[in-house]
């Protein structure tokens, strides 16, 4: 992993997490959708939260196609949860809301899972046209012998 | 009521978002490592690459259903619930589809980080 990736994790991170802010405070302010009448969630890219939400929600997609370039879903998707874990520390030290223990022990246990994934290997399949065209492996025994 | 709304919400969130995880996935390894490929062959081959890839149209058609069953499900429930209760299963389905149809190595390691990050985000909504 080079600085670069970790970058683009990071990015892919953030972006998330502001963007479902901004969208959870558009919907917000708009009210509930009637289930008779969801062709009315369309119009709600027109609130300005909502639209907010959508450009940083772009950003997120654009960092998290990167990564899925050239990692695997089972350690992107780890890796990239400390999004949650960043918004508990801005409700806590940017809204001074309240963070009880059970949350924290969930913060806890996302940087646990984190940790985890992120000290394996990114990719664990081959892709399949990484190697060249035309590419012939050294036979075996010209290697063993320089 | 509106209770029942919201796990049909969040069920279609799950699926959702776990079909195009798995297209866009494999999309992108298709297309391989974008870094690489935009310093070899300019950024506008990248971006040919990706949208002409049909996985990736398939991914995309995907996550605009999960983004619209997110933001209905928002409007019926509280976001701390909808958002975790959504993203944790989220991890495990993708952990489970993951190894079925992308055929990665979902080890001890995997399973445990997706488990821990899982339990951690429904902790956070308690």
């Amino acid at each position: 992993m080079t600085f670069r990736k970790y970058l683009v994790l990071a990015a892919v991170t953030v972006f998330a997490a502001v963007g479902d802010s901004l969208l959870s405070r558009g919907m917000k302010q708009l009210g509930s959708v009637s289930p008779q009448h969801l062709s009315n969630v369309i119009l709600a890219i027109l609130n300005p939260w909502v639209a907010l939400g959508i450009i940083f929600l772009l950003g997120f997609f654009a960092a998290y196609m990167t990564a899925l370039s050239w990692a695997d879903l089972t350690y992107v998707l780890p890796a990239t949860s400390l999004g949650y874990v960043l918004l508990a520390l801005i409700a806590k030290f940017l809204l001074h809301e309240d963070v009880s223990t059970t949350r924290w022990l969930g913060i806890l246990l996302i940087s646990a899972g984190v940790g985890f994934v992120t000290r394996g290997p990114e990719l664990t399949k081959k892709i399949p046209h990484s190697k060249p065209k035309g590419y012939v492996a050294d036979p075996i025994a010209t290697r063993s012998n320089p | 009521m509106k209770q029942a709304h919201a796990w049909v919400a969040i069920a279609a969130i799950v699926m959702a978002s776990t079909t195009g995880d798995v297209l866009l996935s494999r999309a992108m390894k298709h297309v391989g490592d974008v870094g690489d490929l935009r310093r070899r062959r300019g950024a506008l081959i990248v971006v040919g690459r990706v949208l002409s890839n049909p996985s990736f149209l398939l991914g995309v058609l995907a996550m605009t259903f999960a983004f619209y069953s997110l933001l209905v499900g928002l409007s019926w429930a509280d976001v701390s619930v909808v958002g975790p209760a959504a993203a944790a299963l989220t991890f495990i389905a993708n952990a489970v589809a993951a190894k079925i149809f992308l055929h990665e190595r979902v080890d001890h390691r995997r399973w445990i980080a997706a488990l821990l990050v899982a339990g951690g985000v429904v902790l956070l909504a308690a």
